[in-house]
């Protein structure tokens, strides 16, 4: 994967540090975070390719700038901005009767998501154009599928692990490599005439769509927001059966390859049997092992239902306005 | 939680599906075997999913008796 083209102040001056084109980043520059943070196409981009140097790097960047105390203390103050902006994100979410059954109130947070449906529109309106768009915008996450959730693993207690493992064992493919999540969502691009090599469409995802992936990578970054991830899993793993059953509805009306539906069809089972793993075998144990962990388990289901109603409304905005979900292509100088 | 390597683990989740873990297949009521090779798979208990035996999450958008 190659750097991106920066989107403004901050994104220049990470992409430029990475390059080599300047010595170090001064977290100390950063003086204000601009007023739509989750939105914002600069601030998460910027930090997208911070995160990026945990997961493939870039090939034009020394692996080395991973751990440098400049670009680290860079990171955490974006961090700080993101962090700030779920946390009041999710303030008008309800979190349920705090003397509840964990796992009542963990279902309600999963279940109060509202707005449109994209899976909706896509099973009855959307056109082929519309789905490769939204393809490419998806491609941003699904490349990597899993992995951010993968951060966890060793931050957990072994009943909590060992749960986590089996449900990403087989987002992984269960030993089988064609199986993997990440590589049948490259087949169904491929199918789609769309380049699959990872990272391909970053210059056209907008911030929000590297927000709600930058989200993720922040909870499973940190081990001090571990409960955040597992809750964030759950609720992506509840809110995905019905709705991928949607996608692959959609993607046969309008004829589209086999390939793309197929990865859809994976998800409707694989995803029924995850979300009661992710839900009372992962968050259960460990919330029962670590109680004062609930309001983070919590914290991160809200923020995934936030961020969904967030990028649903995006997206669909969008075409409603007759325009494309990605930002626009970037034309190189014409003469 | 814990089980021999030979047996298999199934769990009915209130209002949900059963978990079964270690099996390799799941015959259903016509006698037709399903194989799988997920570590654990979920198979429908409210008789509604699209994708029989397995669990495809309708039964959070039927009424609850």
């Amino acid at each position: 994967m190659h750097l991106p083209r920066a989107r403004g102040p901050l994104s220049t001056c990470v992409i430029e540090r990475l390059d080599g084109s300047r010595s170090r980043l001064d977290p100390d520059a950063i003086d204000t975070f601009p007023d739509d943070v989750v939105r914002d196409d600069d601030l998460q981009l910027a930090l997208w390719v911070l995160y990026e140097l945990h997961y493939r790097g870039f090939a034009e960047v020394s692996d080395a700038l991973e751990w440098a105390p400049d670009v680290i203390a860079f990171r955490g103050v974006l961090e700080a901005g993101l962090e700030s902006a779920l946390r009041e994100m999710v303030q008008s979410v309800d979190r349920g009767d705090p003397d509840g059954p964990f796992v009542d109130r963990l279902l309600e947070v999963i279940e109060s998501g509202a707005g449109p449906s994209l899976a909706t529109y896509v099973q009855r309106e959307a056109t082929t154009e519309q789905v490769r768009e939204l393809m490419q915008q998806r491609s941003v996450y699904h490349l990597k599928e899993s992995d951010p959730h993968s951060w966890v693993i060793p931050r957990l207690d072994d009943a909590t692990k060992s749960a986590l493992v089996e449900l990403q064992y087989d987002e992984y493919g269960a030993g089988r490599a064609d199986r993997v999540h990440a590589t049948m969502f490259a087949r169904l691009l491929d199918a789609l005439d769309l380049d699959s090599s990872y990272g391909a469409h970053i210059d056209r995802a907008p911030g929000y769509a590297l927000a709600e992936n930058n989200m993720m990578s922040m909870f499973g970054l940190h081990r001090r927001l571990r409960g955040a991830a597992m809750g964030h899993l759950a609720a992506f793993e509840s809110t995905s059966s019905l709705p991928c059953r949607r996608y692959a509805m959609g993607i046969r009306r309008l004829g589209l390859p086999e390939a793309v539906a197929e990865y859809y069809d994976e998800h409707v089972e694989a995803d029924a049997v995850h979300e009661q793993v992710a839900v009372r075998d992962v968050c259960g144990r460990l919330v029962s092992g670590a109680p004062q962990l609930e309001g983070d388990v919590l914290l991160g289901a809200a923020a995934y239902v936030r961020m969904e109603e967030i990028v649903a409304g995006s997206i669909l905005g969008a075409w409603s306005r007759g325009e494309s979900c990605l930002l626009p292509r970037q034309m190189d100088a014409v003469a | 939680m814990s089980r021999r390597a030979d047996e298999v683990e199934v769990r009915v989740v209130p209002n949900g599906p059963a978990l079964v873990r270690g099996a390799d297949a799941v015959r259903d009521e016509d006698g037709c075997s399903h194989p799988t090779t997920r570590p654990v798979v979920a198979v429908c208990m409210c008789g509604k999913t699209q994708r029989a035996p397995w669990c495809d999450g309708t039964h959070k958008v039927i009424p609850r008796g």
